[in-house]
């Protein structure tokens, strides 16, 4: 059944470009339809049992070596879920049909480089795989004709090239050292020990901590995702950079930590600096995007620190503020999309008291930002809730108190930002304002109610989800 | 061993001539240069298939591409660029010294490397290994150049569109 | 062949060090967008050069060819976008100098 993943993007992609050019306003529903059942299938996945033999002969001719374990299956259904907000988003924010044409395409080639993510079994493919969502999302960032968005798109270009560079030397290391670049072969070379393979770990880490944004290396973060367009945004934010850099970061961490040496501390010790330094950069925004991309670089450091805990629940709590993160981010950006396509501005400083004219927004907003917050019986909570326990019990102690404090901090910026935004009095200029149109409150509601549904429900997820493996 | 440390030698020649240059078309000739030499390189290794892929895209194409960016976009006018020379060499004079001082205390060192040992009699032809081993990145090849087409679209209409 | 293969390998690492740093300064010590992307190249030929001597050296040419090969086309889309992207950014600005055209901060 792991064809499929690539290939029913690939047939999708092909269908909606065959397609006569006035049937082209179309095909935003077919890539809905397509994210919908990558998620529902996806999430149903380990309920019901298929019989896909009759796909085998189509596999054996294309002989992909792709493997699906519970993690990629959390990769699909987060994928499938940022896809449809994004495409929500985009349909009511890009004003003609061909932009939308052209992003529903984007959006379908980096959802193919995604599941390949999820399935590859090899540092190359793995490679190929980052790199080609990598690419769509700078296109789609430089979607946006804008001096800002070229500047954004031109350094997550560059820095992603310099961290495909780390990559490349690490990988030419692996074959020196062992004469091949499966995962296994990572593995061997670990065990080994020497002083080259620890190198070449060295560089891969670096490599996605780039992909990733980990601080220091997070210059380009901020302004690809303040500057893209709010669909290109909501897409990116909510699971572009983690499926490039994260999720890696998640398949390898814990073979890497298995073998003796300093991974596990680096892990933590980048965690920690990316979740406060992240955190408290944000608390200095006054440019609403500019303090979500902050915060999503504080939060990434939150799940590559939750990588050092605990072996047995370190993965678990990771994946769960993974999804987590991703509902609440592309719904906190879908909410900025829809302030910004009402006001024309961005700048928090403008704005105030708008919770009177756009209830939905103010309301929904509000659960995702407590949610990231961490503050029960939310979803964000919960995961946080699994971090701290995940490190304390493997003896971090420190970076424990330093996750609860970071919260903290999260709490602060995100209640300055509803202060800022949604309470107070409501500016003259703003008294005409109304509450945003159906597709870009149909994703908020949506997310929102995603996020109050895993809270609720954790009781009854903990289980699938610790005995799933992951 | 001679021949290939001369080619090797020109390769970094050519690069470091290629940042050093203050016209940017010589410094797309030196990138063609350097390309060149590692394909000299990657055929005297015995990757026949890669030697000429690196000869036709990366010396050919992505030149083209600079060439014809380069062209499109040059405002500036003799002057200017003498003007400028003088601010490039104040950042880029340690380049060769750096890059010289590098090499010289590098051949010093004594290898500390162990590597695998090599596969007897190799690990087959190159096309087998890329269309029944890594049909993966072939496919992935596919979705990339997709990705470039409509990046392509993307800008080339926009270009169109604005000298209307 | 004659030298011994560490040997053998550190020969071939000393020119792709060099022509690392030989990369990164034209990245870091300018402000033309065109000229980092020759840096970008400059990088990008020296990685190309160490894939195929780790292929060579460790006996794996097939493999190591058809990872370069594929590097290759990736490498090209990346100059296409990046070109695209400088085109854009000189035709609002008209310049190809960050430092004459910045606007956005921290």
């Amino acid at each position: 059944m792991s064809d499929i993943l690539l290939l029913l993007p690939f047939l999708a992609l092909i269908v909606i470009n065959v397609l006569p050019r006035s049937a082209r306003g179309g095909a935003w529903v077919v890539c809905l339809v397509l994210f919908a059942v990558q998620t529902v299938g996806a999430c149903l996945q380990p309920f019901v049992t298929l019989d896909w033999s009759m796909l085998q002969p189509l596999e054996k001719a294309l002989g992909f070596t792709l493997v699906v374990d519970p993690l990629s299956i959390m990769l699909f259904i987060t994928a499938g879920i940022a896809g449809m907000a994004a495409l929500l988003v985009g349909r009511a924010t890009h004003d003609t049909t061909r932009a939308q044409f052209t992003f529903a395409n984007l959006l379908l080639i980096a959802l193919i480089g995604m599941n390949g993510i999820a399935m590859v079994r090899d540092l190359f493919s793995l490679y190929v795989f980052i790199e080609v969502t990598s690419v769509s999302a700078v296109i789609l960032v430089a979607l946006r004709d804008g001096k800002e968005a070229y500047e954004g798109a031109w350094k997550y270009l560059l820095l992603s090239a310099v961290a495909t560079v780390l990559m490349l030397t690490s990988i030419a290391l692996f074959l020196l050292g062992t004469g091949g670049i499966t995962y296994a072969d990572l593995a061997t070379a670990l065990a080994s020990g020497t002083p080259m393979a620890w190198i070449a770990v060295t560089l891969f880490l670096a490599g996605l901590f780039v992909k990733s944004a980990m601080i220091p290396f997070h210059g380009w973060l901020a302004d690809a995702y303040s500057e893209a367009s709010p669909a290109v945004s909501v897409f990116l934010a909510g699971i572009v950079t983690k499926a490039t850099g994260i999720f890696a970061l998640m398949r390898l961490a814990p073979a890497m930590m298995e073998a003796a040496g300093p991974v596990r501390e680096i892990l933590l010790v980048a965690g920690a600096v990316t979740a406060i330094g992240g955190a408290f950069l944000s608390l200095t925004q006054s440019d609403m995007k500019r303090m979500l991309a902050y915060s999503s670089i504080s939060q990434m450091g939150y799940i590559v620190m939750a990588l050092g805990g605990d072996a047995k629940l370190a993965l678990a709590a990771a994946a769960l503020h993974f999804f987590n993160h991703t509902v609440s981010k592309a719904q906190l950006f879908a909410n900025a999309a829809a302030l910004e396509t009402r006001l024309g501005t961005r700048d928090m400083d403008r704005m105030g008291g708008l919770g009177a004219r756009m209830p939905v927004t103010a309301g929904t907003s509000a659960v995702a930002t407590l949610s990231i917050a961490g503050l029960p019986p939310l979803a964000g909570f919960w995961s946080k809730l699994l971090i701290v326990i995940a490190l304390w019990t493997a003896g971090q102690h420190t970076f424990a108190i330093i996750a609860i404090l970071t919260s903290l901090v999260t709490l602060a910026y995100f209640l300055s930002l509803q202060r800022r935004v949604f309470f107070g009095t409501l500016r003259a200029e703003w008294d005409t304002v109304r509450e945003a149109g159906a597709s870009l409150l149909v994703p908020t509601i949506a997310l929102a109610f995603i996020t109050v549904a895993v809270g609720l429900a954790f009781p009854v997820l903990l289980p699938i989800l610790l005995g799933g493996g992951i | 061993m001679t021949i290939m440390t001369i080619v090797l030698v020109l390769m970094v020649l050519a690069a470091l001539w290629a940042s050093m240059t203050t016209l940017l078309l010589r410094a797309t000739i030196g990138l063609a240069l350097t390309s060149a030499m590692l394909a000299v390189v990657m055929f005297s290794l015995g990757a026949t298939l890669a030697a000429i892929l690196e000869l036709s895209v990366c010396a050919g194409l992505i030149s083209v591409v600079f060439v014809s960016v380069i062209s499109l976009t040059q405002t500036k006018t003799f002057k200017d660029i003498l003007q400028h020379r003088k601010g490039r060499l104040a950042r880029f004079w340690p380049l060769p010294v750096v890059m010289l001082g590098a090499g010289i205390a590098l051949s010093f060192v004594h290898s500390p490397v162990q590597i695998a040992l090599p596969l007897p009699g190799g690990d087959g032809d190159v096309r087998t290994v890329l269309w029944n081993l890594r049909q993966l990145d072939l496919f992935g090849q596919i979705l990339i150049l997709l990705a470039g087409v409509f990046g392509v679209m993307v800008f080339f209409k926009r270009e169109s569109k604005d000298d209307n | 062949m004659t030298i011994e293969i560490p040997q053998a390998f550190w020969y071939y690492f000393i020119f792709f060090v060099l022509l690392m740093i030989d990369g990164l300064w034209c990245m870091l010590a300018t402000f033309n967008l065109l000229r980092m992307l020759i840096g970008l190249e400059i990088l990008m030929k020296s990685v190309t050069f160490f894939l195929i001597v780790a292929g060579y050296l460790s006996g794996r040419m097939a493999l190591a060819q058809a990872m370069v090969i594929t590097v290759i086309v990736i490498e090209v889309v990346i100059v296409v976008a990046a070109a695209g992207i400088v085109l854009g950014f000189f035709r609002k600005t008209d310049t190809l100098n960050v430092r004459n055209a910045r606007s956005l901060k921290g």
